[in-house]
């Protein structure tokens, strides 16, 4: 079996996370932010439209959007493997493309989960208090799915890019409307329906809700569609993303 | 099997959109030779390289590295080289021993603890196996790149520019190491240099590359034979001759300078 050239490039990445605690600490400055500014900010506002605890409701998007940006970082992180040598040392051993791909992407799908477990636990201690602890595997789970979905994008990404210049169109077209527009921050049910529609197309916003299910107790699309569409998208991405990396040249 | 060329390369041509890098040569390096594939900058040495070693596919032509296609057999080229590139290819998060772990584990290599171990006490870098890379000056990466390039026993060794950068000190290191090598188990070393005196003191045999083509090749003494010169050097100018190569920064390059700037 060629499972120990996968096993060796998740453990790869699992330990430069482990050891880059700067990266850790860093990254979790915004989802504490977003809890805090906005949590406590449109809190009592939330309350008197009479959707209840914004806390509440804000907590699971803010997970998401740790595991979406850092699920994104890891994917195109390639680039960076690409220009300093690395991906080369990994592209002429006996290991096919498909197992470098997806033993690096389950690595960084693996680290952007654990980002996601971190920011749980911080928005426990900004005051969110999950609906029932015995739904947290389940949201680990949507947490693996979300990752491994953007993860296999950032790579399918990377694989087209030589350098990060076009690294900021892809923030401020991509990254970003994906996660603003996921219901992440706002419910989405009552909204202009273009939104609705952007919404319901965006695999983000299942991601969010089925988070928001696991963890809150509440979901539009249902936890069952949310799992379908977010396994369906893992498999594609992870082909379309397997396809392009095949594909480099250095 | 002993007549049997290392690697043969026969009408090999790469081009590029619009230019040929590689144009239709023919070399052929025997078993246990040090070949020294010299050219210019540009000249397509690199890419010559990056086609033996399975990284490129050539527009046309044929080669054989250690008897197989790098272009149909992938998998059993990739066992029998190892490599040294001409930018460092190591994880700087990594400790050296862990870089060789990994190399280790994708060639799939038996006794792996025991040839690590070995490996880095040959390349003298035993005592800081659990160090990181970032902390390793240039010379010490390039004999730990060795190191793990040997670490599945290949049959061929490919160095670009293996010495560039590196103290007199370091680089006379390092070839005492491939001629050990050379000599003991019979690795064949395909190495680039720009040193050309380096070349003309550690090759058994010189390709000179020329805007793709290869102008002249044979033993160091035959091309300076042959141009009526006194040093591999002179030989070089007067096959090459003199005008500098100008050559664009790929986007790789820009971002390698960026990436020093920062580190400063």
């Amino acid at each position: 079996m060629a499972m120990e050239a996968i096993y060796i490039l998740w453990l790869r990445q699992l330990k430069r996370y482990l050891r880059s605690r700067s990266r850790i600490i860093g990254s979790l400055g915004q989802p504490l932010l977003f809890l805090i500014a906005l949590g406590y900010g449109f809190g009592p506002v939330f309350q008197k439209a009479g959707q209840g605890n914004y806390l509440e409701f804000l907590a699971p998007g803010v997970i998401a959007m740790t595991v979406l940006f850092t699920s994104i970082f890891s994917g195109i992180d390639l680039i960076w493997d690409r220009q300093f040598g690395f991906l080369k040392e990994t592209l002429v051993a006996p290991a096919s493309r498909l197992q470098i791909m997806i033993g690096r992407t389950l690595g960084g799908a693996t680290v952007s989960t654990l980002q996601g477990i971190i920011v749980f636990f911080i928005s426990i201690i900004a005051g969110f208090r999950p609906a029932n602890l015995a739904m947290l595997p389940f949201a680990f789970l949507v947490m693996l799915l979300i990752a491994l979905l953007f993860t296999a994008l950032g790579t399918a990404i990377a694989s087209l890019l030589e350098d990060f210049q076009g690294f900021q169109m892809i923030m401020n077209f991509l990254v970003m409307p994906l996660f603003f527009l996921s219901g992440a921050l706002f419910p989405l049910a009552g909204l202009p329906a273009i939104i609705t529609l952007v919404a319901s197309i965006n695999p983000l916003a299942y991601g969010v809700d089925g988070l928001r299910w696991a963890l809150v107790g509440a979901s539009h699309f249902g936890p069952g569609l949310d799992l379908v569409v977010l396994g369906g998208l893992d498999a594609l991405f992870l082909v379309i993303g397997a396809y392009l990396f095949s594909k480099i040249q250095i | 099997m002993p007549n049997e060329p290392s690697i043969q390369a026969k009408n090999l041509t790469k081009k590029f959109a619009d230019f040929t890098a590689v144009d239709n040569i023919s070399f052929s390096v025997n078993r246990g030779q040090t070949f020294a594939f010299l050219g210019p900058n540009g000249a397509g040495k690199t890419t010559t390289i990056k086609m033996l070693t399975t990284l490129l596919r050539p527009t046309s032509g044929e080669m054989l590295v250690n008897g197989y296609s790098p272009v149909t057999n992938q998998d059993d080229v990739r066992r029998s080289f190892g490599i040294v590139f001409q930018d460092p290819s190591l994880d700087d998060e990594l400790t050296a021993y862990e870089n060789m772990q990994f190399h280790g584990v994708l060639y799939k290599v038996t006794n792996l603890e025991k040839r690590i171990e070995d490996l880095l006490k040959f390349v003298e870098l035993h005592d800081r196996k659990n160090d990181f890379v970032k902390h390793f000056s240039g010379g010490m990466k390039r004999r730990l790149e060795i190191a793990r390039g040997l670490l599945h026993t290949p049959k061929v060794l490919f160095l670009d520019e293996p010495t560039l950068g590196l103290d007199p000190q370091t680089r006379n290191h390092i070839w005492s190491y491939l001629k050990q090598l050379n000599k003991t188990e019979g690795i064949t070393v395909f190495f680039t240099t720009h040193y050309i005196e380096e070349a003309d003191r550690v090759a058994d045999y010189v390709a000179i590359i020329d805007n793709g083509k290869i102008v002249a090749q044979g033993t160091p003494k035959e091309l300076k034979k042959q141009t009526k010169t006194a040093s591999l050097e002179d030989a070089f100018l007067s096959l090459t001759g003199r005008k500098i190569r100008e050559e664009t920064a790929g986007a790789a390059e820009q971002m390698r300078m960026r990436h020093r700037l920062w580190r400063r």
